[in-house]
């Protein structure tokens, strides 16, 4: 068949990026600051939600990168680049993390010690919820994704100018680790910062919940970049319809994935009408955030599963962007329903506030600025993995 | 030999050699042509130029009937025709039907799509398709790639198809013709008698085999567990019964005793709840008529049809029983009254309360008064002194 020969030469990413991401960063860390001074627990709980946003696809592209060598995947072998710039994130959680572990009092009712001394079931959880080997566990598991980060990401540059097959074959063993490794900090990641916002409330699903929700994410993201970059010709001229159609149906898939979560947590805690089980539930049936929660059905799976549902639709690259953009945005929407709720004076309904409109400039803003610092002076396709002729005549 | 021409094959070697056969076939124009090959070769439904299957379509279409026809089925089964609380859940418990509703959309989606493919897109079981016993389908289902353009093309010249052909370079060509019409007589008496043979022999011995021979209980956990059963014996209990007369003063859900059996006179205790609204009389007047009627008569008379054949049932419009208080009609029919047994099994609470209202009505008319016919009159629009 006929192979496409294949010369790289680099290119800068379009100026836009690195535009756009600052003056995102700037505004959105102007009108941040401004807004912990007006609320302070609001901006708190908003940040929590722009900072599990940036989890999830820093995560999830480590993820996406280790499931490709795991997998033996080639056809997203010459995109692998693109969630290593995400990845790239990780390190910066280091940072990021600081402002949450400080407001821990505003955030997590279990970090109020006059309220354990009161609560039989709080008190029972205590040797696990308590403020110093939670900041341990969140330090311990960023520590653990950016060691993984940096290996993978290392011994792949490495092969650009080696061309050493060996790395390849590291850089599997080190993702084999990495899988199991990821599915157990992303549990206790998600039940740390997410579910414990409500601490009497449990769902022992609820690790694969948030975990549905980051593959999307990350996936949408990457997705994004490639249909932006593509646009722009960096790809030419080999990208073919089967490589957009693998993201479509990836996304396709993961929605699915995210909606059979959903719903299989949702159902049994229907089912079995335990009032401490139920009344999360309840709280997002409140007031308006049940119009929260039924468009949370209509953004996260119906219009999705819809515009993805048949063939050229997952291989149309306009349709491919406006759908990544919209699931990024579903998967926000997802993290603030997860979230915001548990905010005292919002337990009855959601009342608007202008802060809310901020963070997600800042999100924006910081994920754009890391990638473009990241990606400055890298190769843009993995020029030296022996798995990329394969991935760029990939025919399905 | 005036067989009739179908169409004219050709072999090729390699599956690059096909691409370049199909993208040049295509832009001569043709239509009515087919690639085989002995599996799928990457790219050929582009170098053929070939639309996107409307298989999904099919899919589609059934996999939504499925949704429609299981939503319905069981809106149908457990929210109207026999509706049943189960775990406090209402009758149309959304949640709990969607499981049901994905796997049959599932279901009907997958079939459809499979049976759709090999009936309507492989036109299974075109016995006698032309390519069938052919060298040419013999080559092109092992180690060759083949093109055939047929006759029915707009294009088709078999000079100019040989000549085109040809320029191909192909390394066969090969005419190919309709066969004489062929008949199987799938109907054929021994054949038949052989088929149901062949059946009843492989399932009696599968099932003798499976269900006899080599039967074994997998494991018995599930089928033998320490439990009590209704309706069996049990070794737990001293009287060795399994199902258990509740505890005294058990009562039934929705289930109001009575405490006045057996009496003669309660009725100071007994008010009647229901306003005799034009439901609740319609709902007396039927079941008046279903369980009363044949003793009392269709107004409350004693004259029914089986008068003389029973102990007479009196007149409902006697002074004693129109002197009756409302809750003492309710006492006689849950309690009965000497020979009239106790109607409570049959009718329920609100039930007895609408046939008291309605023997009221019915002891009303049979005595009205003058000025119940003003009120009438008023109503009608006649002259009220009349
Ligand atoms: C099987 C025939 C039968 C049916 C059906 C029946 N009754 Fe009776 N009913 C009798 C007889 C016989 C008596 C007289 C009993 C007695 O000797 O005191 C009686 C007596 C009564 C009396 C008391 C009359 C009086 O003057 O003492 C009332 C009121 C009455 N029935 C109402 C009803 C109502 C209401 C129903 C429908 C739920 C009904 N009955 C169904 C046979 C019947």
């Amino acid at each position: 068949m006929h192979q496409t020969d294949f010369n790289y030469q680099r290119k800068d990413l379009p100026a836009g990026f690195s535009k756009f991401g600052l003056i995102f960063l700037v505004v959105g860390l102007i009108l941040a600051a401004a807004s912990f001074f007006v609320d302070q627990t609001r901006a708190a709980f908003n940040y929590l939600v722009i900072y599990m946003m940036i989890v999830s696809i820093a995560l999830g592209s480590l993820f996406l990168i280790a499931l490709e060598y795991v997998a033996g995947a080639d056809w997203s072998t010459p995109f692998r680049r693109i969630p290593e710039f995400f990845a790239g994130l990780l390190p910066v959680l280091f940072i990021l993390v600081i402002p949450l572990l400080f407001l821990n009092h505003d955030l997590f009712h279990w970090a109020h010690e006059e309220a354990v001394k009161e609560d039989k079931i709080l008190q029972g959880k205590a040797p696990y919820l308590n403020i110093s080997f939670f900041v341990i566990r969140t330090l311990v598991f960023i520590a653990i994704w950016v060691l993984f980060y940096f290996i993978l990401q290392r011994n792949s540059k490495k092969q650009d100018t080696t061309k050493d097959q060996s790395l390849t074959t590291k850089n599997i063993r080190f993702s084999a680790a990495f899988i199991p490794i990821f599915a157990l900090t992303i549990t206790f990641t998600a039940v740390d910062w997410l579910m414990s916002l409500e601490p009497h409330w449990f769902s022992t699903i609820f690790g694969v919940y948030f975990f549905s929700g980051t593959v999307i994410a990350a996936l949408a993201a990457v997705t994004l970049v490639v249909v932006i970059l593509k646009e722009k010709g960096y790809f030419d001229p080999w990208i073919t319809d089967d490589h957009l159609y693998s993201f479509g149906a990836l996304l396709f898939a993961f929605v699915n994935f995210w909606a059979y979560i959903a719903f299989s947590q949702f159902m049994l805690i229907w089912y079995a009408d335990l009032p401490e089980e139920t009344f999360w539930y309840l709280t997002r049936w409140e007031g308006s955030w049940v119009i929260f929660s039924l468009l949370l059905i209509v953004i996260h799976f119906i219009v999705p599963y819809a515009m993805l549902l048949s063939q050229p639709a997952k291989m149309d690259p306009k349709r491919l962007k406006f759908i990544s953009i919209w699931l990024l945005f579903a998967h926000l929407f997802d993290l603030f329903w997860l979230v915001m709720p548990n905010m005292q004076p919002l337990k009855k309904g959601y009342v608007f506030s202008w802060i809310d409109l901020v963070f997600p400039i800042l999100g924006i803003g910081i994920v754009l600025t890391v990638f473009n610092f990241i990606s400055k002076k890298e190769n843009l396709i993995p020029v030296g993995d022996p798995k990329l002729k394969k991935g760029i005549n990939f025919h399905l | 030999m005036n067989k009739k021409l179908y169409g004219l094959a050709a072999l090729f070697k390699t599956p690059d050699e096909i691409i370049e056969v199909a993208k040049k076939t295509s832009a001569a124009g043709y239509q009515k042509y087919d690639i085989h090959s002995p599996y799928p070769v990457h790219g050929i439904e582009r170098a053929m130029k070939l639309k996107p299957s409307k298989l999904g379509f099919i899919t589609l279409v059934f996999g939504l009937t499925g949704s429609a026809l299981a939503l319905l089925l069981m809106y149908w089964t457990m929210s109207v025709d026999y509706p049943m609380i189960i775990g406090g859940k209402p009758f149309f418990a959304l949640p709990a039907f969607i499981p049901i509703t994905f796997e049959v959309t599932v279901l009907l989606a997958t079939l459809a799509t499979v049976i759709g493919m090999i009936t309507f897109f492989f036109r299974f079981p075109e016995n006698d398709h032309p390519l069938h016993d052919t060298d040419y389908m013999k080559k092109v289902s092992c180690d060759h790639y083949g093109l055939v353009i047929e006759a029915k093309d707009k294009l088709f010249d078999e000079a100019k198809v040989l000549e085109f052909l040809n320029s191909l370079k192909p390394e066969s060509i090969e005419e190919i013709y309709y066969p004489e019409k062929e008949t199987y007589p799938v109907l054929e008496p021994k054949f038949v008698t052989f088929l149901i043979i062949i059946a009843v022999v492989t399932s009696g011995i599968t099932y003798f085999a499976l269900n006899k021979l080599l039967y074994m209980q997998p494991f018995t956990w599930m089928m033998e567990q320490p439990k009590l059963n209704p309706q069996k014996p049990s070794t737990l209990f001293a009287d060795g019964f399994g199902m258990r007369t509740p505890v005294q003063g058990t009562v039934a859900r929705g289930f109001l005793p009575y405490p006045y059996m057996g009496q003669n006179n309660p009725t100071e205790f007994l008010q009647n709840p229901y306003l005799p609204t034009k439901e609740n009389l319609q709902l007396g007047e039927q079941k008046y008529l279903t369980f009363c009627s044949p003793c009392h008569g269709n107004f409350g008379d004693g004259d029914s049809r089986l008068r003389g054949q029973f102990p007479n049932p009196p007149s409902l419009h006697s002074t004693r029983a129109r002197e009756f208080s409302d809750g003492m009609i309710y006492h006689i029919i849950t309690n009965g009254q000497n020979i009239m047994p106790s109607y409570a099994s049959q009718v329920t609470r609100e039930e007895r309360w609408a046939i008291v209202n309605y023997i009221r009505v019915l002891q009303r008319a049979k005595n009205a008064k003058s000025s119940d016919l003003q009120v009438v009159n008023k109503e009608t629009g006649n002259n009220a002194s009349n």
